[in-house]
């Protein structure tokens, strides 16, 4: 806790906030998955972490290491890219496997009921 | 020219890529970037089909990716007072349709990766017969401001950034 103890005020204020402010994010997308009713809210949850409760921390982590190391550290900005890259793929991904399981779920029972009605009539 | 630096811009990223991975700017880094960013491209050119995109208007694109950032944080806001405050019965979500005018596959890859950043809305599919374009939002009021808002203010600056020079490509072999 050393070097924490060496930061100046001026870069301690916006690091604490930031680091409340996207840990009360990504709680909230946490309550998110908890709360809302069905799968296809729940996957709106998770994105409010990725982008802006993510966002903070980084921004957090670049004003911190900037202060203490008294160099310009900015390779964060890397992780947010990389973030901001892949994770609207996997909800995409994601979405869509719901969706098909769902299509699926709905041909399968439509099948059956196809087949009993073709036993009725068969009878 | 062409033939050894097919897309400047990605040699650049990934020169830029290098350097912030390394924290320095030292001429050797430097130099190692500058081979990064010269040899990937150029041994991954035939896993692109299509050809590196070509980004016509640079200003458009930064302003487009500003007003998403802004849009983004805007209903970070709004889905998190839903989750908090709203009971979950009253949430309309709701699957709708969006025709498109966008072909290009970059276009749409940069529509889908910007819709699905912003919370509220995820990209399902693309119906293929129609190009429709089908989108689960959280919370629907009016099917219609989605409609306009995606056209306007997220399709019509793609296409102005990835399909223009197509356009003028083709006018020149017509």
């Amino acid at each position: 806790m050393n070097i924490a103890e060496t930061l100046p005020t001026w870069a301690a204020l916006p690091v604490a906030f930031l680091l409340v402010l996207g840990g009360l994010i990504s709680l909230v997308g946490a309550l998110g998955l908890l709360r809302l009713a069905n799968f296809y809210q729940r996957i709106h949850g998770p994105a409010i972490t990725v982008t802006l409760g993510a966002g903070c921390i980084l921004i957090a982590s670049m004003i911190y290491f900037t202060a203490t190391q008294s160099r310009l550290v900015i390779h964060e900005l890397l992780i947010s890219v990389f973030v901001l890259m892949t994770a609207p793929v996997v909800a995409m991904m994601i979405m869509r496997a719901a969706v098909y399981r769902d299509l699926r779920k709905e041909h399968v029972a439509d099948k059956e009921k196809t087949g009993t009605d073709r036993t009725a009539t068969g009878a | 020219m062409k033939r050894w630096l097919p897309s400047p811009l990605l040699s650049l990223c990934l020169l830029l890529m290098w350097l912030l991975l390394n924290q320095t700017i030292e001429p050797a880094h430097l130099l190692l970037g500058a081979v990064l960013g010269i040899v990937a491209p150029v041994l991954a050119r035939p896993l692109q089909p299509q050809g590196y995109p070509r980004i016509s208007r640079p200003f458009v694109l930064f302003r487009l990716l500003w007003l998403s950032l802004i849009e983004i944080v805007r209903s970070c806001f709004n889905v998190s007072r839903i989750i908090l405050f709203r009971r979950t019965e009253g949430v309309n979500s709701q699957f709708i349709h969006i025709p498109l005018d966008l072909r290009d596959p970059y276009g749409l890859a940069l529509l889908s990766c910007l819709i699905n950043s912003t919370p509220g809305t995820v990209w399902v599919e693309i119906v293929p017969d129609t190009h429709e374009l089908l989108l689960h939002v959280f919370d629907l009021h009016d099917e219609q401001w989605w409609i306009d808002t995606i056209k306007s203010h997220y399709e019509q600056p793609i296409i102005e950034v990835f399909e223009q020079p197509r356009h003028s490509e083709r006018e020149k072999t017509t």
